[in-house]
This record gives C-alpha cells, sequence and structure tokens, in this order.
C-alpha cells in the first residue's frame, strides 16, 4: 500500500518535471530566436558600418556608396509622423478620458480604436495612396507618407496617453476647479504636466513602429532610388525599411555587406526608441506604486 | 463688462469643447474613410469584372485582366494555418510558463525579450528569412527554392508571439490566487494546479490571444511578401512557393496604372483583406472583453 502511494507520487514529480522541461525548453526556443536574430545582425551587419557608410550617397546601381538619404528619409518621415500624430492622439486621449461621457457612443469610439490598430498595415498603404496622394493630390510625398504612417500609430499615442491621464488622481482635478480654474486651464496646466511621462512613452513608441514600417510608405513616399536630399514636404524620399526591401529583393548580386549594414542600422534606430520607451514607462509605473 | 467676459469665457470653452471633441472621434473619421475609400475602389471594379469570375476565379494574371481571388485566398489560408499550428504551442506555452512556473527573476528578464521582437521590423524579419532561413528550408527538404510557404509561417509565427504571449499571460495572471491555494488545498501539484484550474480559467483569455495573433499573421505584409516566393497559381503543399493576399497588394500596386482595373481590383482584395481581419480583431476582442470581467 505504502509502495503504491510513493510510487504513484513519484509518478507525478516525474510527470511534472518532464512539463516544468518542457515548458521551459519552448519558451527557450522564442528567447533564442529573439537574441539569435538580434546577435547575428551585429555580428554581419556591424562590419560594413563605417562613416562612409553613413555619410555617403548610394552608387553604381545601389552596388556602392553608403545609405545616407535613406537615413535622412526616415529621419523626416520620423519628424512629419510624430509632428502630425501626437497633437491629435493627445486631444483624442483628452477627450475620451475628461470629456466623453459614458454611452453607446464612446464605446463605438473605443471600439474603432482598436479596430484600427488591427488594420493591416499593407490596408493603411492603399488608404494613403487613394486618400492622400491621389484624393488629396498630395502625390508621392514625405506629407503623405507621414500622414499615413500619422494615422498607423495613432492608437499607440492614443492608448499611452490615456493611461497616464487616468494615472493621474481626480482629486488634483477637484483642487484646481475648487481654486477655480476652468477644465481646460485644469487639463493644460495640471493634468498634461502630470501625464507627461506616459505621453512620451507613447510618442516614442509610436516612432520606433513608424521608423520600421515598409508596406504603408511604398505608395505613400518611398523612392527606390532619390539620391538628392528632399527640397519640400512634396519630395519623394528613400527610407531605410524601403531600401532593404530593395537591397534583398529588387536588385541583382547586391553587396552582401550593404545589405547586412542596412538591416542593422533600421533594427538599431528602431530598438533605439523601443529601449528608451520602454524604460520611461517602467519608471513611471515604478514611481505610481510607491 | 463682466458678462461680456463671462459670454467670451463661454464660447471659448464651447471652442475648445468642439475642437477636443473633433480629436476624439478622429479614428471613427480615419476608420470610415478607409472603409469608403476601398468600398468606392471595389465597386468600381466589381461595375467592370463580374463578381463571380472574381471570387470563382483560379486565375490571377493581371496582364491578362485575369483577376480570380481563388489562388491568393489560398495562399494566405495555408500560410496562415501553417503560422498558427507553430504559433500556438510555443505562444501558449511560454505564456504558461512566463506566467505561472517561472521564478521571479527569470520572468523578468524573459518578458522583455520577447517583447523586443514586437519591435523588430517585418522588413528585418523577411530579410533574415531569405539569407538564413530560406536556404535552411531548401536543404532541409531538398527543394530547389526556398521560398514556401513554410518558410513565411515560421517566420509569421514568430512574428505573432509578442501578442499571444503578452495577452495570454496577463490572462493567467488575472486567475484570482485563491482559484490556486483552493486547488492545492486539495492536494493537487503545482502542474496540476496550472492545467487544470489556472488555464482552464484563463482559456478564454487564451482564445482571446490567439485570435489577435492571428489577426497579425493575416495581416502580415512584408516578410510573406519576402519569403513566400511569390507565385499565385493553387497548390495544397505547405512547401511550394504561394502568394497572400496582402503580398499581392504590396507586390502589384507599384507597378500598376492608377485608376484602372488592376488597380481596382488590389483595392477589392485589400477590402475583403480588410474584413477578414476586422471580423478576427472583432471576435478576439469579445474574448478580452470576458477576461476583464472575472478580475
Amino acid at each position: 500500500m505504502k509502495a503504491a502511494i510513493s510510487k504513484s507520487m513519484r509518478k507525478k514529480y516525474v510527470t511534472e518535471k518532464f512539463f516544468y522541461f518542457l515548458l521551459l525548453f519552448i519558451t527557450m526556443i522564442v528567447v533564442a530566436f529573439v537574441l539569435g536574430i538580434i546577435i547575428y545582425l551585429i555580428v554581419k551587419g556591424s562590419g560594413a558600418i563605417n562613416w562612409e557608410f553613413l555619410s555617403q550617397k548610394p552608387r553604381g546601381g545601389m552596388k556602392a556608396g553608403g545609405i545616407f538619404p535613406a537615413i535622412i528619409g526616415t529621419i523626416y518621415l520620423i519628424i512629419g509622423t510624430i509632428t502630425i500624430s501626437l497633437p491629435i492622439g493627445i486631444f483624442s486621449a483628452i477627450y475620451l478620458n475628461e470629456y466623453a461621457a459614458r454611452n453607446k457612443f464612446t464605446r463605438i469610439i473605443r471600439l474603432s480604436i482598436v479596430n484600427m490598430a488591427g488594420v493591416p498595415s499593407v490596408v493603411f498603404g492603399l488608404f494613403g495612396l487613394a486618400f492622400f496622394v491621389l484624393l488629396l493630390k498630395f502625390g508621392k510625398s514625405i506629407l503623405a507618407g507621414s500622414l499615413t504612417l500619422a494615422f498607423l500609430i495613432l492608437p499607440v499615442i492614443i492608448t499611452a496617453t490615456e493611461e497616464a491621464l487616468k494615472a493621474v488622481p481626480s482629486t488634483y482635478r477637484q483642487a484646481s476647479m475648487a481654486l477655480g480654474a476652468s477644465k481646460w486651464q485644469t487639463i493644460i496646466k495640471i493634468i498634461l504636466p502630470q501625464a507627461l511621462p506616459g505621453i512620451v512613452t507613447g510618442a516614442v513608441l509610436g516612432i520606433g513602429r513608424a521608423a520600421g514600417e515598409t508596406a504603408p510608405i511604398m505608395f505613400t513616399v518611398a523612392a527606390f532610388s532619390q539620391p538628392n536630399l528632399p527640397h519640400s514636404i512634396f519630395s519623394q524620399v528613400m527610407a531605410l525599411p524601403y531600401h532593404l526591401y530593395a537591397l534583398a529583393t529588387q536588385v541583382t548580386n547586391p553587396p552582401e555587406d550593404k545589405q547586412w549594414g542596412t538591416a542593422l542600422v533600421l533594427l538599431m534606430i528602431v530598438l533605439f526608441f523601443a529601449i528608451i520607451g520602454t524604460s520611461i514607462r517602467t519608471r513611471a509605473r515604478l514611481r505610481k506604486k510607491e | 463688462m463682466a458678462s461680456s467676459k463671462s459670454k467670451f469665457a463661454k464660447f471659448k470653452s464651447f471652442l475648445i469643447t468642439r475642437f477636443v471633441f473633433v480629436n476624439g472621434i478622429i479614428s471613427i473619421i480615419i476608420l470610415g474613410l478607409i472603409l469608403a475609400l476601398l468600398l468606392y475602389n471595389s465597386v468600381r471594379f466589381f461595375a467592370s469584372y463580374p463578381i463571380q469570375n472574381f471570387f470563382g476565379g483560379v486565375r490571377w494574371i493581371p496582364t491578362h485582366d485575369k483577376f480570380g481571388f481563388v489562388p491568393l485566398l489560398v495562399g494566405s489560408i495555408l500560410t496562415t494555418f501553417a503560422a498558427i499550428l507553430i504559433a500556438v504551442p510555443l505562444g501558449v506555452g511560454s505564456a504558461i510558463y512566463i506566467g505561472e512556473l517561472a521564478p521571479r527573476y527569470l520572468r523578468e528578464t524573459l518578458k522583455p525579450i520577447i517583447e523586443v521582437l514586437a519591435t523588430i521590423p517585418s522588413v528585418v524579419i523577411g530579410f533574415i528569412g531569405i539569407k538564413v532561413f530560406a536556404p535552411l528550408i531548401k536543404n532541409i527538404f531538398n527543394l530547389g527554392i526556398g521560398l514556401t510557404a513554410l518558410t513565411g509561417a515560421v517566420m509569421l509565427a514568430f512574428m505573432s508571439l509578442p501578442t499571444i504571449v503578452s495577452i495570454s499571460e496577463d490572462a493567467i495572471n488575472a486567475v484570482p490566487n485563491t482559484f490556486r491555494y483552493a486547488s492545492m488545498a486539495l492536494g493537487a501539484t503545482k502542474w496540476e494546479t496550472t492545467y487544470k484550474v489556472v488555464v482552464p480559467t484563463a482559456s478564454s483569455g487564451i482564445v482571446a490571444a490567439v485570435m489577435l495573433g492571428l489577426g497579425r499573421i493575416v495581416g502580415e505584409t512584408m516578410a510573406v511578401l519576402m519569403l513566400t516566393g511569390n507565385s499565385p497559381r493553387i497548390v495544397f503543399s505547405f512547401l511550394q512557393p504561394v502568394r497572400t493576399i496582402t503580398a499581392t497588394i504590396a507586390a502589384e500596386m507599384g507597378e500598376t496604372a492608377q485608376g484602372g482595373l488592376h488597380y481596382s481590383a488590389l483595392f477589392a482584395i485589400g477590402l475583403v483583406l480588410f474584413l477578414i481581419t476586422f471580423l478576427i480583431n472583432f471576435v478576439g476582442d469579445r474574448f478580452t472583453g470576458r477576461v476583464k470581467n472575472i478580475r
């Protein structure tokens, strides 16, 4: 009898260990994939990166030279996107958190934000082409591309801002109103400064997303080759993600090191924003807990 | 004097309220515009191309004005199916490990690493796929070319993992501790508690996670464009090149004349894609709602 119990206990123990190990193994596959990509890109790409690669135009049908115009193009797109997206996103979140009534209409707004986040990026590309490029006649331009990316990242900014607004204690609002401040003054002078870290998080994460997207800029701004720097918001530009796509699939026999170098520069830009964004958020959340 | 000032203040607050409201409903406006433009161009397409030839057509040859949707749908279904088969065990397995079994320090290290995956641009994943993974598939299965439905599907599976892991893990964390204590008090081991109590309780959240991951997989463009071989033929093997809905739009929109039949055909498949992802996300969202309710 006693032996039987200990046998079944032992079996349980073995099963338990087996599943622990299996799930650990699965998790390690995922982690190895992520770290593998990053480390492999660094190993293969860092050799290509030098001052010439970062500061020169591509030459000889992209077989020589650098990626300077693509870096500049991506920077312009980032600036354009965030300039459009940030104010709209902040006011949108202010509406939802400070003005909107708790009714069906507000639920529809929230539902459409969630759904907007789920719209495939290539559909945003179609939208940008049909609306900004053709209907509003902006042409393939920084303006059209920035607007398309701006609406793509809008849900990120709205969600992050709203989370930050929610975290501001309502006593702050009451105190400000009791001192005679209007609702608008309260929002601008009290609530927004308190919510700033959360808003910055949303902006930075949004930038990281926008910098890496390819499909939405393919038809709205990205040029295969445009070595000259843009002179207005109606110019086309090269951009890093599209340049990488072109190098990997469109150019015949491109040099290996240029491709890996481009991929690494793109990854570093995106990771830079992602890490800054997450660390600001983590710090803000920790402070809130204290 | 005082009354004119308060009138002005009232007017100002009226303007501000309007302004904030317009920003508040921007997401509805944009979503409406997207749908309207897709619909407008699709209607133009179906006005000159019979709808049954589109949904029943087995050939997609734009140069001969043949716009059969079936090959693209088959391509999307094949890659999506394979991707979700790979993603579910990996995603749910890691979520259970990270959310329930891992010691705290390990959990705090593993979570951010998986979140980093969400930030890697899909064009970079596609690039790595071309350079590293496609040759591997080619050698393992002894194929002429490594760009197949399976190649794309494996990369897609990994790209959907951050969504699946983080939402499943939220669901697991939402299971009240009292459930665990009750189970353990009845003599269940930690593992028995995990798979008989915690996972079933979190199941609707896990379903939501899988649905939202599915939405990501279906809508993903660059990685599939670069990895699945771009061949719009009907095949029933994971080891053949295919062409998905998203890849077709991305590959062909740049080359077509704006306003032509081909152009509007791409909007028609864009509309179908929009509706499919909308449906998937809607269902996923319903399940997420239930997660919040058990808290």
